[in-house]
């Protein structure tokens, strides 16, 4: 069997750039569409009274949605070629857009950026763009798509590409790909097409394929917060105690000298266990359990991490907040913070300023937090959390904020 | 320093899918009061018990099995059920849709209907017997497009609906359990494999599986685009014929609505291949209750089925 690596990305546009089409175009010519889905949107498309096959329809929504003309944030797909196999949450733009956005974006390796070639770079690219930086999305692709419209011409692609690097070059973006392509049409998609010979680059398709995706996951800073404690207390098990989780980034080897944070201990790393037997070496993301050469007390929310490599540990932090909930943000109450495996109580107690998610100013004397607002926040949490800054480290520098009355997620956060 | 960023093999993406599924398990153990999960002897749920394995032993695992039996079941396969949770040493529940009729909590219009639909009584009422505040089941995304909205941990209320419109947001690997009282959560570990990444995965593992995964010869009537198993619940209609092919089941569930497809491959190899080259989707091909209307899933899970 083959081993082939996983990539996440994210689409976002709205229906007008074309990201349905988009969608169905990578779908159906990477031949990850069956007869039968193929069947049912020839039949729609000729009942709306179309010809042909309408690509977009197979991104097409649940009943719910049809019926009442909204779209349910994200919806995930899946296809697959020899190379890589490839998740796609497929996020619906206009509103709500910066919920669902940063909930896809949360586990992408990948942004795509749809552009009208027409229209060139707008207030909602931009915006696209600083949550995709925000989120720290290591890849970011800008299709210039509809390109069939504007003559497939070089002069234009090139000044829409200008104008976005100027723009995106005040944002945190590593590594940006532009490509002309026409999802309508198929150009740069997966087939070439011979309609822009001037483009020597990649096509959509060999980006996602090839693009070195290694270094997404921190390798420098171990660290692994403990879910489970293993004691099955059986005859042949007697003195077994494991502590079982998942690397969330770096590396652990046997007889590695660790520290259990926030209570300080240390102990030498004695076995790296598995169901399929024990490793001498263990690497982010791989679940494990850890069996340590001395007795400590540890339990779930604690972090184990390299003793001469330690993250923060801190009960009073300063974040980006995305708030999700339809109820907003009120400083007097008392919310929950879900960070790597620890819940605790946290106190927001300052809103230092909003983010204009249109305009990128910043925006003082804020009192309130509605949905989709961004905000740089202090807040107070009752136990002291590990931690690390997000840019640093995505795993343990987010955080999910749970109303504690009614149990909704209401807000995604981002350690600075 | 160089020597510890070494890494010893590069993760494949079964790995990946592998070790998520084995942090949502975990995080499910930790989390919940009371969690189950619902293993048919179907090839999903096989998967699951797996994973489970990996994720929780040497102890046992910290939940139950459960089945909701509707009595239409293939014969290898609650075979298969039993023996597999014998040999694992784990508890296993089956709830019956038998008992449900019997105490009219379901009422069938005629005896051999399809009992899928109503699956969801005996589940509901296996979960207020049991108090389960999670049931985690082997669900996958990439089966259906009501499915491909569904969050990992899916929230259920207290008649058991899924409610599309109000799901949680769900970021980065950070999972929401909370619930009130009475409402439940389904977690679906496997929400981000494929068909082909549970075969590959299957052949990897060394799984065993069900015989009637495999060709076999069968008798089968062709009802519509589909083949139906003649069984003491499908006879022939006045006009139809009964033949005998080489098919082999893609999904495994209620006898009178799981049609086989034709195939030759005997091999989890072979299986691997006609996966690959198939151009028919696995629901498409094996379930008429999901053909009747292109709502039909989203309605069955409104109603409370996985």
């Amino acid at each position: 069997m083959k081993n082939i690596e996983l990539l996440r990305f994210i689409t976002a546009g709205s229906v007008d750039d074309g990201k349905s089409t988009l969608i169905g175009r990578l779908l159906h010519d990477s031949k990850s569409i069956f007869e039968d889905q193929l069947c049912a949107i020839e039949k729609t498309t000729k009942r709306r009274g179309l010809e042909g096959v309408d690509l977009s329809l197979l991104t097409d929504g649940l009943q719910a949605e049809r019926e009442q003309g909204i779209t349910i944030d994200v919806a995930y797909r899946y296809f697959a070629t020899p190379k890589r196999k490839f998740i796609i949450a497929d996020t619906p733009g206009h509103e709500q857009y910066t919920r669902n956005m940063v909930t896809g974006a949360s586990t992408a390796n990948l942004a795509i950026i749809l552009i009208d070639a027409r229209r060139g770079v707008l207030t909602q690219t931009r915006r696209h763009a600083y949550l995709a930086s925000l989120v720290g999305i290591p890849h970011l692709v800008v299709a210039v798509n509809k390109m069939d419209l504007v003559g497939y011409s070089k002069e234009v692609f090139e000044s829409i590409v200008g104008d976005f690097g100027e723009f995106a070059s005040g944002l945190n973006l590593r590594n940006i790909i532009p490509i002309p392509i026409s999802a309508l049409s198929g150009d740069n998609v997966v087939e070439r097409g011979s309609s822009m010979p001037w483009y020597e680059g990649e096509t959509l398709l060999e980006v996602l394929e090839n693009i070195e995706i290694d270094h997404d996951i921190n390798m420098e800073d171990f660290r692994f917060p403990v879910q489970w404690i293993c004691r099955p207390q059986t005859e042949e098990w007697r003195d077994f105690r494991g502590y079982m989780g998942r690397i969330e980034s770096g590396s652990l080897r046997i007889g590695d000298e660790v520290t259990v944070l926030p209570s300080g201990r240390t102990s030498r790393v004695r076995a790296i266990s598995t169901f399929d037997g024990d490793l001498i070496e263990a690497v982010a993301p791989q679940s494990v359990t850890l069996l340590l050469e001395d007795e400590i007390d540890i339990s779930r929310g604690d972090m184990i991490v390299k003793s001469e490599n330690r993250p923060d540990l801190s009960k009073e932090f300063e974040a980006m907040l995305c708030w999700l909930s339809e109820d907003r943000l009120d400083v007097r109450r008392r919310y929950l913070i879900k960070h790597t495996t620890k819940t605790a109580r946290i106190m927001i107690d300052r809103i230092a300023c909003r983010v204009n998610v249109n305009t990128l100013e910043q925006e003082s004397g804020v009192e309130v937090l509605s949905m989709n607002d961004i905000a740089r926040v202090g807040f107070k949490v009752q136990q002291a959390l590990a931690s690390d800054s997000y840019s640093k480290n995505r795993a343990t520098g987010s955080f999910i904020v749970i109303d504690e009355a009614t149990n909704n997620t209401v807000a995604a956060g981002m350690m600075i | 320093m160089g020597n510890l960023h070494i890494i010893s093999r590069r993760l494949t993406h079964l790995d990946v899918l592998e070790s998520e599924a084995i942090h949502i398990l975990r995080e499910v153990a930790a989390e919940c009061a009371n969690p189950s999960l619902l293993f048919s002897g179907g090839k999903d749920s096989i998967v699951l018990l797996r994973l489970a394995e990996k994720a929780f032993r040497p102890a046992k695992f910290p939940f139950p099995l459960l089945h909701i039996d509707t009595g239409h079941n293939f014969l290898e396969v609650i075979d298969f059920r039993n023996r597999r949770a014998l040999e694992l040493g784990e508890r296993l529940i089956v709830r019956s849709m038998e008992e449900s009729i019997r105490q009219k909590r379901v009422i069938l219009k005629h005896p051999d209907q399809s009992r899928n639909a109503f699956q969801s009584v005996t589940l509901l009422d296996a979960i207020a017997e049991f108090r389960f505040d999670a049931c985690i089941g082997g669900a996958r995304r990439d089966e259906e497009k009501a499915r491909a909205k569904e969050r990992i941990f899916s929230f259920r209320d207290e008649f058991g609906q899924w409610d599309p419109k109000n799901q949680r947001p769900e970021l980065w690997d950070l999972y929401n359990t909370r619930v009130h009282p009475g409402e439940n959560i389904r977690v679906f570990p496997i929400s981000n494999w494929t068909e082909m990444d549970i075969w590959q995965y299957i052949a990897r593992e060394k799984l065993e599986i069900p015989s009637i995964y495999f060709a076999h010869r069968r008798k089968v009537i062709r009802r519509g685009d589909s083949l139906l198993p003649v069984s003491h619940l499908v006879r022939p209609l006045e006009h139809e014929k009964i033949e005998e092919l080489s098919v082999r089941f893609r999904t495994v569930g209620d006898m009178t609505c799981t049609c086989p497809v034709e195939s030759n491959a005997s091999t989890l190899e072979d299986i691997i291949v006609e996966t690959a080259t198939t151009r028919v989707t696995e629901r498409g091909a094996t379930r008429m209750d999901d053909q009747t209307s292109d709502a039909s899933m989203e309605l069955r899970k409104k109603e409370g089925y996985f």
